[in-house]
């Protein structure tokens, strides 16, 4: 596609741009066939499949594949749940656990050779798992404290003059009702968007360079070694997101059912 | 991208969600979710629980265990001191039973010797009794015997009154 693109305006080196994140639906003209809606079904797929077979058997004595299922989940379980929750957390669980397979899976599809779009840099899908959140905790806190206990604690910080409430009222309903999830669902994508746009600044560049003169031929490989490193780099950023994503939500959850905010 | 050229390239702002990719996300995440929740968190935590409740089980019968080792052995040393006590009171019992019957022995040997020699001697009294009376009838009788034989010889001469003592001897040893 890119090759196209290229012939189509003279040869020159086209960096990439977002553009490049608009990809054309693979089966016909059916909008709902687009790499990263297909990528985001396979993960569902991916993820359903794997922990059912992993969880199946329950067994005391864990096999090897249930064991990599129960670490994932108690990794969400006990590290994030638990330890930010607190009381009650186990309710919380499943969507937490959804959550974070789901945006971890999305993610590393960037780095999987034949695959390598990271759904996640589609900004739709942060948004949608940012209104899920948004959701959950403001029912929480409405089940928890009752509407208008919520929303007055939310509004009116309590233990602050009533002076400083000019200034505070509006910045916290800012931040529970428009920061919050909008800074959640913009840092997942920019990172993916970012890191994506990076590997394909250096690979795209590298193949670019290899087409070159016998001079930047040479340094193609430069570039093309960065872009490696830049994958495992990537890598970790993809997890880190996942589960800063899910600290988050776990956080604005136990904030909502905290009695104070 | 076929369809994209530059300058609509250029226009395009990725914080614009796609209506379609909203929608796919929405009912991919709410169907994971579902999924994760029906078949795989309630096995995770079966799971969890079931390990838990294993290794309390485990620790539980050991304790169990420890505890019923230690009542049987606090069991049998309680047996053994008390056969212990036993034996020692047997053994004392035993003694005092062995003096008890050597004393009697010995009081029942000395009554026994005792009675024999009291019958012994009541025996012979009897008989010494028996041998007196016996003799003192023959005494007189001889004596008796004797007079009347001096009576019937003359008392002066010597030589018959020997003859008279001699004879009477005779009859007397021919009498026996």
């Amino acid at each position: 596609m890119r090759e196209l693109l290229r012939s189509g305006t003279g040869g020159g080196f086209v960096p990439p741009s977002s553009a490049d994140f608009e990809l054309p639906p693979v089966f016909g003209h059916n909008i709902y066939t687009t790499k990263p809606i297909l990528l985001v079904f396979l993960s569902v797929i991916l993820i359903s499949v794997f922990f059912i077979l992993a969880s199946r058997k329950a067994a005391i004595v864990p096999s090897k594949l249930q064991f990599a299922g129960e670490s994932v989940y108690s990794f969400v379980r006990n590290d994030l749940a638990k330890d930010v929750i607190g009381h009650d957390f186990l309710r919380f669980v499943p969507y937490l656990f959804t959550l974070f397979t789901f945006i971890l899976v999305n993610n590393i599809f960037g780095i999987i050779p034949l695959l390598q779009f990271p759904s996640m840099s589609r900004v739709s899908f942060p948004y949608v798992l940012a209104i899920t959140i948004y959701l959950v905790f403001h029912y929480v806190g409405i089940r928890k404290q009752g509407a208008i206990k919520y929303f007055k604690e939310i509004m009116f910080m309590p233990g602050v003059p009533k002076a400083a409430y000019i200034l505070i009222t509006p910045l916290e309903i800012l931040t529970f009702f428009v920061v919050r999830p909008l800074t959640l669902a913009l840092r997942l994508f920019a990172n993916m968007f970012a890191g994506h746009l990076l590997l394909l600044v250096f690979i795209l560049g590298g193949d670019h360079l290899l087409q070159g003169v016998i001079g930047l031929k040479l340094i193609s490989p430069f570039a093309f070694g960065i872009g490696i490193v830049l994958t495992f780099f990537e890598f970790m950023v993809q997890c880190l997101q996942a589960y800063i994503f899910t600290l988050l939500a776990a956080l604005y959850i136990a904030g909502a059912l905290a009695d104070e905010h | 991208m076929q369809f994209l050229n530059m300058a609509e390239a250029e226009k395009i702002n990725p914080l614009i969600p796609h209506t379609a990719e909203l929608v796919v996300g929405a009912i991919a995440f709410t169907l994971l979710f579902l999924t994760l929740r029906k078949f795989v968190t309630p096995m995770f935590e079966k799971a969890f629980t079931e390990r838990t409740n294993a290794i309390q089980g485990g620790i539980e019968r050991a304790e169990k265990a420890q505890l019923e080792a230690q009542r049987a052995l606090n069991q049998y040393t309680e047996q053994l001191a008390k056969a212990q006590t036993e034996a020692q009171t047997l053994r004392e019992e035993a003694r005092a039973q062995g003096a008890a019957i050597i004393e009697d022995l010995r009081t029942k040997a000395q009554e026994e010797a005792a009675r024999i020699t009291a019958t012994a001697q009541a025996s012979i009294e009897a008989q010494r009794q028996q041998a007196v009376t016996s003799l003192r009838a023959e005494v007189g009788a001889l004596a008796v015997e004797l007079a009347s034989k001096i009576v019937g010889e003359s008392l002066d001469d010597a030589a018959r009154q020997s003859r008279v003592v001699d004879r009477f001897l005779e009859d007397l040893e021919k009498s026996k």
